[in-house]
């Protein structure tokens, strides 16, 4: 046996490397979007039910990350940003991972299914799959549209949310859906035309690689313009009110601006700025996200208050 | 005499252990609340009993029940 095999055995991966497995980060995000989802339904939940629900989704989550670190362990080896995830740096076993990922994804589905109902758990078992199946093992490699897509997985949340209280499916989750699918390839591409990636070198297809800087800032604008009309439709639905309406038409002004901006520019204009559009468009995109969904919560919290 | 041998594998685990500990703790005690806000949520606790199937006349009003 050799020094490294034998390194190679005694570690033992701790706690913090199995939950980093589950992509944190991204589990708040889903966290934030589904808790809006259930508050803003009409239907009152218990609080105790909620909390189960929404620790089902994040959970539901984190086991689709699971499963996509285990399948994209090649790719993320390549590359520098996710070169220190667990399996990839060797803390986690690419079979330990898929085990997470399996058990997990169904322990959150039937756990959802007991505590609230069976088209909440459904939706979050289809999450799963899209996410894992459809995205990671389909689309990432395959397509320069993986992004547009995949980002209906990160869409989903809000809508099963909205589900675990409501029992179904309305116009305000699907709207809460397109809003998310909407505003991803825009936010995506933003960050993809400042940061140096090094997708080329993993073959994964990225559009600022396969078709080009001009063409992606060609799509922000188009997606971008095709966001607006989802984003201020939801203000007129029954979860939307004054305070969604009034930030939906400010921050829809302020991103169509942004995306304008990045259409008008060309890489040489921001080689000499260093990207400050792109990178300020970015950060906007993130406040317009957020700002969507805490107008939508302090309008129900209005409506709750009987104002 | 020791009767207790620590294995070094209990030391080098701990942190993993004491994890998977509080996991279940969790998970029963998310069992648990649940039990408690789906009985409470039938409203009249009688319901709870029919769910046995088995005949019960002290449930049924003509029988001498309630």
């Amino acid at each position: 046996m050799t020094d490294a095999t034998l390194h190679e055995t005694t570690y033992e991966a701790s706690m913090g490397d199995y939950f980093a497995l589950l992509k944190p980060r991204v589990m708040s995000l889903v966290v934030f979007t589904a808790l809006v989802g259930l508050l803003v339904a009409p239907v009152p939940v218990h609080p105790f039910i909620g909390f189960v629900g929404i620790l089902c989704i994040a959970v539901g989550a984190g086991a689709s990350g699971a499963l996509n670190m285990w399948w994209d362990a090649d790719i993320d080896a390549k590359m520098k940003r996710t070169a220190k995830r667990p399996i990839p740096d060797g803390r986690v076993q690419p079979g330990e991972a898929l085990a997470i990922g399996v058990a997990l994804a169904g322990f959150s589905v039937i756990l959802l299914a007991l505590a609230t109902n069976l088209v909440a758990a459904g939706l979050l078992a289809f999450t799963i799959f899209f996410y894992a199946v459809v995205y990671s093992m389909w689309l990432k490699r395959s397509t320069p549209q993986n992004i547009v897509i995949g980002g209906a997985a990160g869409a989903f949340p809000p809508m099963v949310g909205w589900a675990v209280a409501t029992g179904g499916i309305g116009i305000e989750s699907v709207l809460m859906f397109a809003l998310i699918f909407m505003w991803t390839p825009p936010h995506f591409w933003a960050l993809a035309l400042f940061v140096k990636t090094d997708y080329g070198d993993a073959g994964v297809p990225m559009l600022t690689e396969t078709h080009g800087r001009r063409v992606t800032r060609n799509h922000v604008l188009i997606y971008t313009v095709l966001l607006v009309p989802v984003a201020l439709g939801l203000a007129f639905t029954s979860i939307g009110g004054p305070v969604y309406l009034v930030t939906a038409i400010v921050m829809n002004a302020w991103f169509l601006k942004g995306a304008y901006d990045i259409w008008t520019r060309n890489d040489a204009d921001a080689e000499a700025d260093k990207y400050a559009v792109e990178i300020r468009v970015f950060k906007v995109s993130l406040y317009y996200l957020f700002a969507h969904f805490g107008a939508l919560l302090a309008d129900a919290a209005l409506r709750g208050a009987g104002v | 005499m020791a009767i207790k041998v620590e294995h070094e594998l209990h030391n080098r685990r701990r942190g993993r252990n004491m994890g998977v500990g509080l996991l279940l703790v969790g998970f029963v005690a998310i069992v648990f609340g649940l039990t408690v806000v789906k009985v409470l949520q039938l409203g009249d606790a009688n319901q709870f009993e029919t769910f046995d199937h088995v005949a019960r006349p002290q449930i049924i009003p003509q029988d001498g029940g309630e």
